[in-house]
């Protein structure tokens, strides 16, 4: 794996001058893409979102690479087009370049409306890698809630009110959901550990057949937060354990990030202006239940480790 | 050699995919349109065609594939019927405007609800919007002829459109008809290779496809889609022309029957009109100046010539097997926009029939003719739109 100085001196899939706003984080992965592997070149997919928008407005374009966006809730089904068609071509001889494929979508376009799409193209074992940037809501709509909204966050459709502390009941676990696809490669990474995350990039990429990244991608509006706190609320987010990393190759579980120090939920949670309004004395029951289903979820990916270790055996 | 073949049109289809050998067919199941891709399969299977197969999990998900299949750079064929058209809806109008020549038959059935399973237009009437090329087909030469020049009509680089092939459901798709196959080598010759435009798999000349398009270019950019279309009214005579030349079978944009001295003509698309055309031949031996005007493509719509090939006709009955609630029907709407420009205007009625598969028989057909001649004589149409054979009409 090259160092990060390395890579940088590569050329970027993504130019400057797109129109994300100041401090997303987004655009850390989008460069990535073609510079945490060599030999392959890379074909991109966009689900309609904050990215798509803001780097495609025609008549221009940040992406170096070729790149396709046709809708919000499909872009495991066109890129699972764009794939096999290549496929198809290699075939007949009419291409001889190695390349590979990814897919791009937000927690909405993929949490959400573009589920099935997502589950069809991982299923039928497309050579594609699936990144999920999660700011957990429907940003580029202006802040609505998705399944991936964490509990009490409020949002422009579970606004936090006289009757409501905002969102209602635990997120989705999509890593889950994909794993349940016995895909060779799924794993959680964050924004703000390009080691992490490059060494994550390049193994799905390299992988021959689908893989799945989930990636927690703090978003400055929605988020309510310092546009040069994306990378530091992302950091608290895997400190305090809400955000998990971890990676599971043919379905055994590897936690990568292991916090040194007991770091609770609300630094991460009151870090954030969708999360003010719980900071009384009177919402410590919904603060408490959050605190519970982060220790929940970490507990959860521990036994999975140890038993996916167990059973693949690797471990007597 | 071509030969003769008892075929169902399900089966004409897939046998013409087969001698196309797309690069890549997405396709979800829907009945009636299963057996194009059932066999299609088996094609697959034995090796018959070396096609790339997606198997998809729904038919948002088959035009997505196809979209993205044919942007990467080579040929595209799905089937599909109805609920699954409707289905791809948004992605039917993206098709179009990321300008995707992609072949689509679809075997026409009618919408739910309440859910049935048989024919009427009210899925391709309904697309008529969608920015597609409609072909339609009375019988399973007619579809199978128009699916093998689908291609080149579009791939043609002044049109460049997704075209739908037509036809009814089972009473085609399902019925056995004898049918001239023509030769592999012949179909593949008279289709030629692929040419591709900027094509996603082009990593040294990257394009961006699907791009956000606001106030500034929108317009243009339908405009010229629009002028595609237009273009496609040229190209699908040309093509049609360089078949007849080819296979010997003739076809224009639309069919006249028996209309040269006709008086009283109906205007109908697809099997109907299989039956409306034995009547004719029953009238005619009696000396009534009856014919029929079939259409073939509905979009792009052949205003100006249907117009100029109905001088002389005083009365037409335009059949819709599809309906828009509050309105006419839409063809009927057409025809009626076509006229609007005539010097002599014939009178112009309009009759839904056929809605979920009911059958319309030769003995309706000659109703229908007892009653154009009745408004004609009267000089009076009693009804304007109105249902054929329904109950409580």
């Amino acid at each position: 794996m090259p160092s990060l100085q390395e890579m940088a001196k590569k050329e970027g899939a993504f130019a400057g001058g797109h129109r994300m706003c100041a401090g997303c984080p987004v655009p850390i992965f989008t460069k990535m893409l073609t510079r945490v592997t060599d030999g392959y070149e890379i074909v991109a997919g966009n689900a309609t979102c904050c990215l798509e928008v803001a780097s495609s407005i025609f008549p221009y374009s940040a992406w170096k690479i070729p790149w396709i966006h046709t809708a919000f809730e499909n872009v495991g089904a066109s890129m699972s087009g764009v794939e096999t068609m290549y496929r198809a071509l290699k075939k007949r001889g009419k291409i001889t370049k190695p390349l590979k494929f990814v897919a791009i979508g937000g927690d909405g376009g993929t949490y959400d409306i573009g589920l099935q799409s997502l589950s069809g193209a991982m299923e039928r074992g497309h050579d594609l890698v699936y990144i999920c940037y999660d700011n957990g809501a429907y940003m580029n709509t202006g802040v609505q809630r998705s399944s991936a909204t964490p509990m009490g966050a409020t949002t422009t459709t579970t606004p936090a009110g006289e009757q409501s502390f905002g969102r209602q009941g635990n997120r989705k676990d999509l890593s889950r959901i994909m794993v349940a696809h016995n895909i060779g490669y799924v794993a959680q990474a964050s924004i703000h550990d390009p080691v992490d995350l490059s060494e994550k990039l390049k193994k799905a990429i390299e992988l021959d057949g689908p893989a799945f990244i989930n990636l927690l991608s703090p978003c400055i509006p929605g988020w309510k937060i310092a546009p040069d706190m994306a990378v530091e609320s992302a950091r608290l987010g895997v400190e305090s354990k809400y955000w998990p990393l971890y990676e599971v190759i043919d379905g055994v579980y590897r936690i990568n990030y292991r916090p040194k120090t007991e770091v609770p939920v609300t630094e991460w949670m009151f870090l954030q202006g969708r999360f003010k309004h719980l900071n009384k004395p009177e919402y410590k029951d919904v603060v408490d239940a959050i605190q519970q289903e982060v220790e929940r979820n970490w507990n959860w990916i521990i036994k999975q480790e140890e038993l996916s270790e167990l059973l693949s055996g690797r471990v007597n | 050699m071509s030969k003769i073949v008892a075929i169902t049109g399900a089966g004409a289809m897939s046998e013409c995919m087969r001698q196309i050998n797309p690069d890549v067919v997405p396709a979800f199941p829907i009945t009636p349109s299963t057996q194009v891709i059932e066999d299609f399969s088996q094609f697959v299977a034995d090796g018959k065609v070396d096609t790339e197969m997606i198997t998809v999990e729904s038919e948002h998900s088959a035009m997505s594939a196809c979209i993205g299949a044919a942007a990467a750079g080579g040929r595209v064929m799905t089937a599909t019927s109805s609920a699954g058209m409707a289905l791809m809806w948004e992605m039917l109008h993206i098709a179009a405007s990321m300008r995707q020549p992609i072949v689509m038959t679809l075997i026409n059935r009618a919408l739910s609800a309440p859910i049935n399973i048989h024919a009427d237009h009210s899925d391709s009437m309904g697309a008529r919007d969608a920015g597609w090329i409609q072909l339609y087909a009375e019988n399973n030469q007619e579809a199978y002829d128009n699916l093998i020049m689908a291609p080149k009509i579009a791939e043609n680089m002044d049109v460049r459109l997704p075209v739908m092939v037509c036809m009814d459901g089972f009473i085609i798709s399902h019925c056995v008809q004898t049918m001239q196959l023509e030769e592999d080598e012949k179909v593949k010759a008279f289709i030629g290779e692929f040419e591709s435009t900027y094509p996603v798999l082009d990593t040294d000349h990257p394009a961006t496809w699907g791009a956000l398009d606001l106030q500034d270019y929108y317009m243009e950019h339908k405009r010229a889609q629009h002028m595609a279309m237009k273009n496609a009214k040229d190209v699908i005579q040309k093509v049609s022309a360089e078949f007849a030349d080819i296979f010997g079978r003739k076809y224009e944009l639309f069919e006249s029957y028996r209309l040269k001295d006709a008086e009283r003509v109906i205007i109908a698309i697809n099997s109907v009109c299989g039956e409306i055309k034995e009547v004719i031949d029953e009238r005619r031996e009696a000396g009534d100046k009856v014919g029929l005007l079939k259409i073939r493509s509905f979009r792009p719509f052949p205003y100006e010539e249907i117009a100029e090939a109905l001088k002389g006709v005083k009365i037409v009955t335009v059949l819709d097997r599809s309906e828009s609630m509050g309105a006419h029907g839409p063809l009927f709407v057409e025809i009626r926009t076509a006229l609007f420009d005539a010097s002599e205007k014939p009178m112009v009625y309009n009759r839904i029939f056929g809605l979920g598969g009911r059958e319309l028989f030769m003995s309706d057909v000659h109703d229908i003719f007892e009653e154009n001649k009745r408004y004609l004589e009267t000089g009076k149409v009693e009804k304007m739109t109105d249902y054929l054979k329904v109950r409580g009409g």
